[in-house]
């Protein structure tokens, strides 16, 4: 799991991002690697999101080259906004919770799989006409569904709204639902924000299975030391839209262009 | 109570005087033509009364409102019976007036209670179980009722007219309600894909003599492409934007068929449009040359009413079959993405959904349904001009919807009887209907905001016994 064993998943080079006269993100580079954490971090207003939005899509890039590896490689810049989740299968949570609050836990997570279930209805023609085919994919869906609420400890709470839950419990689901596109590269915008110590290592245990037991990719753009310290093989460290730190949680937390960074000292008092 | 007393009459008083001003020469006066000039006929035991009446009343609900039952209770009880008592009143109207008064403040003192011991009730598993078990029973009644109608007693001309005419909004609700409420789209435009079935049919009938059933298909096609047409540009708007441009779309629909006199013959409308069918047999008491009459075919005597039982049975079957497709559709991933849609469209996109596809199904199916409605419309009618498919059109439609319940299919028949039904029913108390459809549709959105039925039924559920034990 140590840098440059294994082939990158998700290449960023040379990425800028210009709203109007505001630099947002200055020429950064980085890779992520399939079966990896790699968290993001920086100061706030460092460009951490403005990243993210490139990568999934909701951006189009100022310049720079985002390139998702496979069979065949995507170059997500030139794809449309939901072409990125539904072909490049890079899947995303929101800093502010995005579920569908009317709607119940479990339809949450069918939303997530509608492109599968799209192909399996026919376009709705064999849906309608209540096929079996279908039905036979609705139910695999809905197994899928359900395994995924035993991960994160919400089946009893499957049909309730999921505007209803509990704020850490709409954290969890998010997650899961973004994990029903059977993404290859997750990103997660500060998914322990709001989270209390105990959640908050739940979080983290989830999402350590999900790098070790789903074998996907993970962006994580975080605020909470303790998570990015202890789950996090590789740290990209951010500040005014320029990378400033890359390394191992160890190597990045001595750099002192990260402390620096933090603390806004000068050199010879950083040693905080 | 005693120390607040002081404030609440001097509130009461205040709109008193605010109404006596506004009344005084509204009411207080009236000017007479007695043939050598006008006179003034003073009012002024009208105005006292009413005055008076707008004084206890505002103390009945300030009480109410501070949780004093009892003296709320009993003033309205009072004004009730002042009300219904056999004094000598100017008019019959401030009879009714002081009892609405009183009726209203009783209302608004159990309210709370009301609300309270039905919300407890809701939340009882008994309560829940026996909701779920009701509504689907509410609906079988309801079913069985429409069918059977046209048999019963009271299903002369006039309450045959009416169920058509309800049915025809029930089914309009249903298509506009997978575009509003499922999708989330505002469309103020939606009687524009109904001229287009109405004009499909009127066009084709009377130039090519097409019949009812094979244009049925054809109208809706031409519709739904419609939708698509108009749909692509505008649907990257949201919300009132959206609003904006369909409704404009809708105007621009009625415009060309207003100019457009070589397709549509303009303002005068095209007029001699040919009933359905049953099987090639008409329904008149004559038959064109080539052709039988239903009566003849089946060998019974003609009656007028027949033609208009034939009409409620395809509306009817029109409706359930947009019912029908609604609640299956609900169930599948293109119901589902609808909804979410509605709830998030960011979050869609983040998943994989193709936001744009997804809206113009939904537009260009609302708009097919709206397309067979028109064209059963331009059959009943017979004639058909642009008058028809005005702005008032789509917003009659829009409050069925807003008002049934966004989403809701039972919703919607009763927003339309309620607002479709109680106008033609109470024709007779002349403008006062118009101001009792206001105060309702008012009323409705004070107590119920979010609709009649307001209860959204999951589409599918993991743990199904649950829900009913």
């Amino acid at each position: 799991m140590t840098d440059g064993t294994t082939a990158p998943l998700i290449e960023v080079e040379h990425l800028t991002m210009r709203f109007g006269g505001l630099v947002a993100v200055d020429d950064v580079s980085f890779a992520g690697r399939p079966r990896e954490i790699t968290a993001i971090i920086g100061p706030n207003g460092a460009g951490k999101t403005t990243v993210f939005n490139c990568i999934t899509g909701f951006y189009k890039p100022t310049v720079g080259r985002l390139t998702l590896r496979g069979e065949p490689d995507y170059l997500l810049e030139r794809m449309l906004g939901h072409e990125v989740g539904q072909k490049a299968k890079v899947a995303r949570t929101f800093q502010n919770i995005r579920l569908f609050p009317g709607m119940t836990v479990l339809e949450n997570l069918l939303v997530a799989q509608h492109n599968k279930l799209m192909r399996a209805s026919g376009m709705s023609v064999f849906g309608l006409l209540g096929l079996k085919r279908y039905r036979a994919a609705e139910a695999a869906a809905i197994d899928k569904a359900r395994q995924w609420l035993e991960r994160i400890g919400l089946v009893a709470d499957a049909d309730r709204p999921a505007g209803e839950l509990p704020y850490g419990a709409q954290r969890r689901l998010e997650i899961a639902r973004a994990m029903c596109t059977d993404p290859r590269l997750l990103c997660l915008d500060e998914p322990a924000a709001g989270l209390n110590p105990r959640e908050s290592s739940e979080l983290n245990e989830l999402l350590v299975s999900i790098r070790d037991l789903d074998g996907v990719g993970v962006l994580l753009i975080e605020h909470d030391m303790s998570v990015v310290m202890r789950i996090s093989d590789h740290v990209v460290v951010l500040d005014y839209g320029r990378k400033i730190a890359e390394g191992n949680p160890e190597a990045v937390r001595n750099d002192p262009a990260v402390i620096r960074a933090y603390l806004g000292t000068d050199d010879g008092e950083a040693d905080a | 109570m005693r120390d607040r007393l002081p404030a609440l009459v001097k509130d009461a008083a205040l709109t008193a005087l605010v109404a006596a001003a506004l009344g005084l020469f509204i009411v207080g006066f009236k000017t007479r033509d007695a043939g050598q000039g006008l006179f003034f006929d003073y009012q002024l035991v009208d105005l006292a009364v009413a005055v008076a009446t707008i004084f206890f009343g505002r103390l009945g609900l300030q009480l109410a409102s501070l949780g004093l039952k009892w003296p709320s209770f009993a003033l309205g009880a009072a004004l009730g019976l002042i009300g219904a008592a056999p004094l000598e009143l100017p008019s019959t109207f401030l009879h009714w007036f002081v009892v609405i008064a009183g009726v209203l403040i009783i209302l608004r003192t159990i309210w709370p209670w009301a609300n309270a011991a039905l919300a407890t009730a809701r939340h009882s598993q008994r309560g829940r179980a026996f909701g779920q078990r009701g509504a689907k029973w509410f609906g079988a009644i309801l079913l069985a009722a429409a069918v059977l109608m046209p048999f019963t007693s009271f299903a002369d001309q006039k309450t045959m007219d009416l169920a058509v005419l309800i049915l025809t909004y029930v089914m309009l609700g249903w298509g506009l309600n997978i575009v509003v409420g499922l999708a989330g789209l505002l469309d103020l435009g939606y009687v524009a894909f109904y001229a287009v079935g109405a004009y499909s049919y009127a066009l084709l009938s009377t130039q090519y003599g097409l019949n009812f059933w094979m244009v049925l298909p054809l109208a809706g096609m031409f519709a739904a492409a419609f939708g698509l047409v108009l749909g692509f540009p505008v649907l990257r708007l949201r919300g009132d934007y959206l609003a904006i441009v369909t409704m404009g779309f809708g105007e621009i629909i009625r415009l060309v068929l207003l100019n457009w006199v070589d397709l549509s013959n303009g303002p005068a409308g095209i007029g001699g449009i040919p009933g359905p069918t049953l099987f090639g047999a008409v329904f008149a008491e004559t038959a064109p040359a080539g052709k039988q009459t239903f009566a003849e075919m089946v060998g019974i005597p003609f009656t007028s009413n027949q033609r208009l039982i034939y009409l409620y049975y395809i509306i009817l079957l029109l409706a359930l079959v947009t019912n029908f497709f609604t609640q299956r559709v609900r169930r599948l991933p293109v119901g589902r993405a609808w909804e979410a849609l509605r709830e998030d469209e960011t979050a869609c996109k983040a998943l994989g959904i193709n936001p744009t596809n997804t809206k113009l199904t939904a537009f260009a199916v609302g708009a097919m349904f709206a397309g067979f409605a028109g064209s059963f419309f331009a059959a009943k009618q017979r004639f058909i001009s642009p008058e028809s498919f005005t702005f008032i059109e789509s917003a009659i439609i829009l409050s069925i919807v807003v008002l049934g319940g966004m989403g809701s299919q039972i919703g919607v028949v009763l927003a339309a009887v309620l607002l479709i039904g109680l106008p033609e029913w109470f024709r007779d108390l002349g403008a006062y209907r118009m101001i009792v459809f206001g105060l309702a549709m008012v009323l409705i959105m004070v107590f119920r905001p979010r609709g009649l039925i307001a209860h959204r039924e999951p589409s599918v559920r993991l743990h199904p016994a649950r829900a009913s034990p």
